[in-house]
C-alpha cells in the first residue's frame, strides 16, 4: 500500500501498523512523538492495534515546550 | 547581563533571519509578556546555512511566565504550511520574559528533536533583548550557531 509520511509517499506492506511504522521510520525519541494520521490525533496506547491504510497521511509531531527556570 | 557562564562552543551552522522576521519574533514575544511565547520556524538549510523564510507564531498553551507548551494543532497547520511553501521546519523559538538566552535544565530536558534549532530570546532587560539559536544533543550537550539578522 501507499502511505504519506510527513508528505512524503512511501510504499509499505499491508497491515503494518503505527507502532511497526515509527519502528521502520526510525524516528529520534519515539515515546515523546504525537502522530497524526488524516489530521487526526491518536492515543499513544492506540499506536499498536493502529493499522494503517492505503493513503493515509501520517505527521510526527514532538511535544515542544520548556520552561525559562 | 553577564553571559560569560552561558557560553558554547560555537557549531559551524548558520542561521540567516531576515531583519522583518526578527523584529516580528521581538513585537510577539514582547506582546506575550509576563508569558513566556513561542512559535516555530520554517526555512530552507542549504550545507551550512539555515535560512529563515517564515515565522509561524504558535500559541503557549500553558499560559505561564515560566513554562511554555506549543499548541498540537498549530504546531501541525505549521508544519503542513511550511511544506506547501517549499520549506521545512528547521527549529522552533520562545521567549525568557525573566532569564538569560540559555537553554534551561527544563529546555535541555525537553529539547526531544536534535536535529532542531533551538532559539531562544531573552526579554529580562528591556532594551537589551538577546535572541540566540542553540543545537541539544540526546545526551543534553549544548551547541551554538550564530545567527546572522539581514
Amino acid at each position: 500500500m501507499k502511505i504519506i509520511v510527513a508528505g512524503e509517499k512511501k510504499e509499505y506492506e499491508e497491515g503494518t501498523t503505527l507502532e511497526k511504522l515509527i519502528e521502520k521510520e526510525d524516528i529520534d525519541n519515539p515515546q515523546y512523538v504525537t502522530v497524526t494520521i488524516n489530521e487526526e490525533f491518536v492515543d499513544r496506547e492506540k499506536f499498536s492495534e493502529t493499522v494503517l491504510k492505503d493513503d493515509d497521511s501520517i505527521e510526527f509531531l514532538y511535544f515542544m515546550g520548556g520552561g525559562q527556570r | 547581563m553577564d553571559y560569560t557562564e552561558y557560553i558554547y562552543p560555537f557549531t559551524d551552522e548558520k542561521i540567516i533571519i531576515k531583519k522583518e522576521d526578527y523584529n516580528s519574533i521581538l513585537d510577539y514575544c514582547r506582546q506575550g509578556i509576563p508569558e513566556e511565547s513561542c512559535g516555530l520556524i520554517g526555512g530552507k538549510k542549504d550545507e551550512n546555512i539555515n535560512r529563515i523564510e517564515k515565522v509561524y507564531f504558535l500559541t503557549n498553551i500553558d499560559h505561564s511566565n515560566e513554562h511554555f507548551s506549543m499548541d498540537p494543532k498549530e504546531q501541525l497547520d505549521a508544519y503542513k504550511d511550511a511544506r506547501a511553501n517549499g520549506y521545512d521546519i528547521l527549529g522552533n523559538f520562545h521567549s525568557h520574559p525573566e532569564s538569560p538566552s540559555r537553554p534551561s535544565e527544563e529546555d535541555k530536558k525537553l529539547a526531544y528533536d536534535s536535529k532542531a534549532i533551538y532559539m531562544i530570546l531573552s526579554l529580562m532587560e528591556d532594551n537589551n533583548p538577546v535572541l540566540r539559536a542553540f543545537h541539544v544533543e540526546k545526551n543534553s550537550i549544548v551547541t551554538e550557531h550564530e545567527i546572522i539578522v539581514e
